[in-house]
Formats: structure tokens, sequence, C-alpha cells
């Protein structure tokens, strides 16, 4: 799915034996893992998280092995990440999502400044240097609201599929007002606007403003430096994007491999870590 | 059958510092004292922790200090459980737990220590926050206990004449209380004598503190935490006096045989703000992992950061300054500068702010902090969003990533 994409980062010299590395991402909702072959993406999968994120690790882990029909003895390394990083046991290294979404990015683009990852459970503004290398980084606090989840648990009480979501926001008229921070206020907001009348696409596109106007706050510490790129699986959510660049005034850059960037960057980060 | 005994752990054992074990015993000692003073005809006073405290020494008062008993409390774990007691109460949760914790033990006489003696007075100095005040006023109703409040004008940047005559009216305004709760007369020789001995107690823990300077150090921020107690509740006394005598010498004898805080100390880390008292093993073994020890605080070197204010020729009139200009009674540009300083001082890598929900006058600011710090030195640094005592406050998972992150930065 990514041939042609080079790391520019592995420092691998022309006759090397080549790497097989596999990053794994362990994330609060979905665990994702992908297989590095010299420095280009040779496939990737996604599964549910679960109640059990070791299991989770391994099985994400056998499962994309099988379907690329690649054995467990040609894995030369693995790095795991996530919030149930350390929980991956058969992993080389643990290596925080923040730098491995920070490496995935600018293996994609070693042009970006600025990583936006909102994923299920936290949401994270990365500054890089030039190198490539993290130079700041902010991440919400004790709070969720905002992530991945949030956004979940609005869909439910709007009876949308997640899925639809960014769509419906973007025929918005007149966005709604959602001002709690709290991610069961606000959803007690969501169901007191649809008694009044207020419209779905309305309603959406008022929890999408609402999430990016906490996120490019967040961002705002570390600095907002162009190009900005957007990570993570709300990254699918075209009405969170159009609301992080018109809160920032910045445009953003979507990761094709959004969702799993945070794993590309663990592969890529095993096969330059020896 | 043969029985199999633990391996001792000597390279651990050697990283132990010896003198906690006297540290404990002088504690103990210390709150027997306070413990049994209405049998041996003692006067408890309860006082904030920047409060003057060499006026009650000089008055033969055992000084209290609910901050030090609510980091007694946080290091138990009992903090969550005494701020639900006083939410229930009617408090607010938002309010600071030490306040919460203290005013919760007072009914319950819980805690690690079954509770603090009841005072006799309490003597609250608003030079480390305001919610002193209502606190303080708290409990002298609830004990029936008379209550002086000593009021600091906030220093932003300079301590104008007029505050000095004000704090300076102020402290004969304290006197004169003093004399009224123990029926007799002030003695000024022997305040100037604890002054002196406060002075020289102070001096003592900054150089305790200084031989941090070493690389690698010979104790961490984490040591400084628990070896503080005695300069906050026994300063002025030739106790703390000897104690500090003896941690000094053991700090350069670890000096001097290379005995580090952390195994391979290969980074050096400021830290900002209270401790995260029911974590700080879990902190310390984290930051360790990461060979990073954590070789300064702006916290423990607030107990002798205003001695340049202090003369201890005339130390009474000299206290309106010294206890004005307080880390946390000072402005957040000059706060950079102390931070900055400390920065130079012990060659750090970096700098790691607790965001304290609970002390404001210590977390505001620190983002301005961080950004100073960023522009003019150039380092790394990270914010910890915590309590430090409500456990509830606490999420592992994300302070651990922040720290691996911060690490990683760190190393790359």
């Amino acid at each position: 799915m990514a041939s042609g994409i080079r790391n520019p980062i592995s420092g691998m010299e022309k006759g090397q034996r080549v790497m097989l590395t596999i990053g794994i991402d362990v994330g609060s909702i979905s665990a994702k893992a992908v297989v590095v072959k010299d420095g280009e993406l040779m496939g990737s999968k996604v599964i549910l998280t679960g109640y059990n994120s070791r299991n989770a690790g391994e099985k994400v882990f056998g499962g994309l092995l099988a379907e690329l029909c690649i054995s467990r003895d040609a894995v030369d390394r693995i790095v795991a990440t996530g919030y149930g990083r350390n929980s991956v046991d058969f992993a080389d290294k643990a290596v925080t999502e923040i730098t491995c979404h920070a490496t995935g990015a600018y293996f994609q683009d070693p042009a970006i400044r600025t990583v936006i990852d909102i994923g299920g459970q936290d949401s994270k503004a990365i500054a890089l240097n030039s190198a490539g290398r993290v130079r700041d980084f902010a991440m919400n606090d004790k709070c969720a609201a905002g992530t991945g989840r949030f956004l979940e648990v609005m869909a439910r009480a709007l009876e949308v599929d997640l899925d639809a979501f960014g769509e419906k926001s973007l025929q918005s008229d007149s966005p709604a007002v959602i001002s709690s921070l709290c991610t069961v206020f606000a959803e007690s907001e969501v169901i007191s606007l649809i008694a009044k009348g207020e419209s779905r696409k309305n309603i959406i596109a008022g929890i999408h403003e609402s999430v990016g106007a906490r996120v490019v706050a967040m961002a705002s510490r570390v600095g907002i430096q162009e190009p900005v790129m957007m990570t993570g699986g709300v990254a699918r959510n075209v009405g969170v994007v159009r609301a992080l660049e018109k809160r920032s005034g910045k445009s953003i850059l979507v990761s094709k491999f959004a969702q799993v960037n945070g794993a590309i960057g663990a592969a890529l980060i095993a096969a330059v870590n020896r | 059958m043969t029985i199999t005994e633990k391996p001792v752990d000597t390279e651990k054992e050697k990283r132990k510092i010896k003198s906690v074990k006297k540290m404990k015993e002088i504690m103990t000692h210390y709150y027997i004292d306070a413990k049994t003073a209405d049998q041996t005809g003692k006067k408890v006073a309860w006082i904030t922790s920047g409060g003057p405290v060499e006026p009650l020494i000089a008055m033969d008062v055992i000084p209290v200090y609910p901050e030090n008993h609510g980091a007694m409390i946080g290091a138990s774990k009992m903090g969550a459980d005494l701020c639900e007691n006083a939410e229930a109460m009617g408090y607010s949760g938002d309010l600071c737990t030490y306040a919460l914790a203290d005013i919760a033990c007072s009914t319950v006489n819980g805690g690690p220590i079954g509770g603090l003696p009841r005072p006799d007075m309490l003597v609250c100095c608003n030079n480390i926050c305001g919610t002193v005040l209502k606190w303080y006023e708290v409990q002298a109703r609830y004990y029936n206990a008379p209550l002086f409040i000593l009021d600091t004008p906030f220093c932003h940047t300079e301590f104008s004449e007029e505050a000095r005559q004000y704090v300076r009216r102020q402290l004969d305004e304290y006197l004169a209380f003093l004399e009224t709760n123990c029926g007799r007369k002030f003695d000024q020789d022997h305040l100037a004598e604890v002054g002196r001995l406060s002075m020289e107690g102070q001096r003592l823990w900054q150089a305790v503190l200084d031989t941090a300077i070493n690389k690698p150090a010979p104790m961490s921020a984490f040591d400084a935490f628990f070896h503080l107690a005695l300069i906050v509740t026994l300063r002025g006394t030739k106790t703390a006096i000897d104690y500090y005598t003896e941690l000094l010498d053991e700090m350069k004898t670890r000096v001097a045989g290379g005995i580090s805080a952390v195994p391979n100390e290969k980074y050096r880390l400021l830290w900002d703000n209270l401790p995260v008292w029911y974590r700080t093993r879990w902190l310390s073994d984290k930051f360790a992992s990461h060979s990073a020890c954590l070789v300064a605080d702006t916290y423990t070197s607030a107990w002798c950061g205003s001695l340049k204010y202090m003369d201890e020729t005339d130390f009474l009139n000299s206290m309106a300054e010294g206890y004005s200009r307080i880390y946390l009674n000072i402005g957040t540009d000059k706060m950079a500068d102390m931070v900055l300083g400390m920065i130079d001082k012990y060659d750090v890598h970096g700098l790691v702010m607790h965001s304290n929900r609970s002390c404001k006058p210590y977390s505001l600011g620190q983002y301005d902090i961080q950004r100073i710090v960023q522009e003019k030195r150039g380092l790394p640094t990270l914010i910890i969003e915590a309590d430090m005592i409500d456990a509830r406050s606490f999420s592992e998972s994300q302070v651990e990533t922040r720290i691996d992150a911060f690490m990683e930065v760190l190393k790359a």
C-alpha cells in the first residue's frame, strides 16, 4: 500500500541486509500493527483492543503476519507503542506514541513541523524539528473530552454512525454551541439540543467545533508551526479536521495512514535502533 | 530442609542514606512531645509552613504544622479518603487538599498519627497562599483557640519601605499575642539566639541541597522531600543544626566515595512544585529507570531561599523582609529568575513541573515559567498534572506516557 515511500531516517546503506520490523500500537480503542521492510510499508492491520491489551497486541501481530504470510522468525525487531505498550511483552522495546507519531509523520513528509494526533483517549500536539525529532509536546490532561471516545459517546447519543459524522457536519448551516468540557455533561447537552429540535448536522458541527477549540488551545502551547499533519483515528473525521483548521487558521494535511501512523513510527524506530 | 535467605542487595544498601533512621527518630520524638504537651504543660501552636516560627520557639511553644501533617497523610495514601470526608462536611472538592485533609482529620482524629494535638493558638501567615486564612479561621473556630494572622504583602519585584513597616508592626503584635497567650513576657534576647540558630540551620540545609551540584548527585529531590521536615518543623533549634550537620557530612562522604542517588546518573533534572506525596517512590523509580536524577527542586529550597534578606544581628527587624520575599510571594518573572538560577547552578538537562491541582499560587504561572526557560535556556520541559495528596487527581498511564516521552526527547 505504501510502495515507493522510502524511509528517510532509517540510515540504511545500500547492500545492507533487509530489515523486517513490526510496529504495534495498542491504543485504548483499537490495536494497530504494521510491517516495514527495508523502509517500505508492507501492510497493516487494525482490530478493536477490547479489555485485554496484551491479547490485543498478540492478536493484531499474529493476524498481520498470517495475512502477509510472514513467519515470526523473519521478524527482526518489534517496537510497541500506545497506552498498552508495556503490556506487549514480546516487543523488543516500548516507545511512547509521541515519538512514534512524530517519526511516522516525518516518514510520510519530512517537511512536517507539527503533528496533531487525536486517538481514543488522548489528544496530543507534537512539535518537530527539521530532523524529525520531537522538540516539544502537549497532551490532554486528566479529562478525555475532545478525543475519539468523546465522539463515540456523541455518535451514540445522536444515533448516527461515527463514520458519517464528518460528512454530516459539513452540511451544517449554523453549528450548535456545546459548552461543557465534561463528556457526560456534553452528552446531556446534546440530548437537550435534540429535544429542542436542533438538527443533527448542526449538533455534530457544534461537537466538532468544541473538539477543535479544545485541541487548538492545547496545541498552541507548543506552537502550531506549518505544515501541520493530523494523525490518529479521529483524523478520518473531516468535520474535526475542518474545525481544527477554522479554529487555528492553518491548513492541516491528513495522513493517509492516520490510524496506523503511530505503528508505522514504531516499526521505523525498530529498524533504526538495533 | 534448607533455609534460603533473600540475598542482600548490596548495591541498594550502599545507596541508602544512613541519616534517615535518625531523622525518623527525631520526628517521632517531636510528634510525641507535641501530642503529650497537655501532660507536660507546654503549649502547642499550629502554624503555616511559611510562617515565622522563631518567636514560638523563643517562647517554648511547640510549633505544629498541618502542612507537614498533610504531607504525612499524602505519603500514607490517606489523602483521598480524608478529602472525601471534608467534601461530605460541605467543603468544595476544588479547595486545597492539605486544607481539606486537615479539616476532616480534626473531626475524626484520623490520619497516620491519629490526628494532630489540639492547638492552644494558631499562627497563620499568608505568604504562601490565601487559602490559609479561611482554613485557619475554620480551625480556630473548631478548637475555639486564638488565631494570629500575619499579612505579608505580595512582592512582585521589590519590597517597599511601606511594606517593611507594615509587616514589622505586625511582628510586634505577634509578640504581644504570644505574651497574652503564654502569660509571660517575651524574651527578645532569646529570640535573637533562636534567630541565629534558625539562620544557621537554613545555611546548613542549603549546603546539604548544594551537594547535589556534584556529578553524580549524592541525593535527589526525593531525598530532599524527606529530609526537609526538620527545617520546616524544628527551624531555630539546635536539634535541626545537629541533624543537618550530620546529614551534610554524610553527603560529603557520599560525594567523596562516588555514591550517587541514582545508579549511572546520566540526566539531571529540576523539579518544580510540591511532591506528589503518594507517588514519590513510583516517580523516583520511574525517573531512575531512565538514569535520570531530580537533582534539585524549587520546593525544598524555599526554606532557605530568603536567607539573603535576613540579618543575624538584627533578626526581628529582618524577619519582615525575609518572611515576605519567599518563593510563593513573588512575581512570576522573579520565580522564573530563580528557576533559571537553579538550572545553571545544578547544571540540569530539563525541567519537570508538577501542575498541582491543589496549590494555585505555585501552579499559576508555570506555563509562563516553562516558556521563559525554553526561550532562555532551550531546555526541554515537562508538565505533570496531579495533586500533592489526592490520588484521585493522578492518572498513572497519562503521567507515565508524559515522562517516557520527555525522556525520549532528552535522549534523542
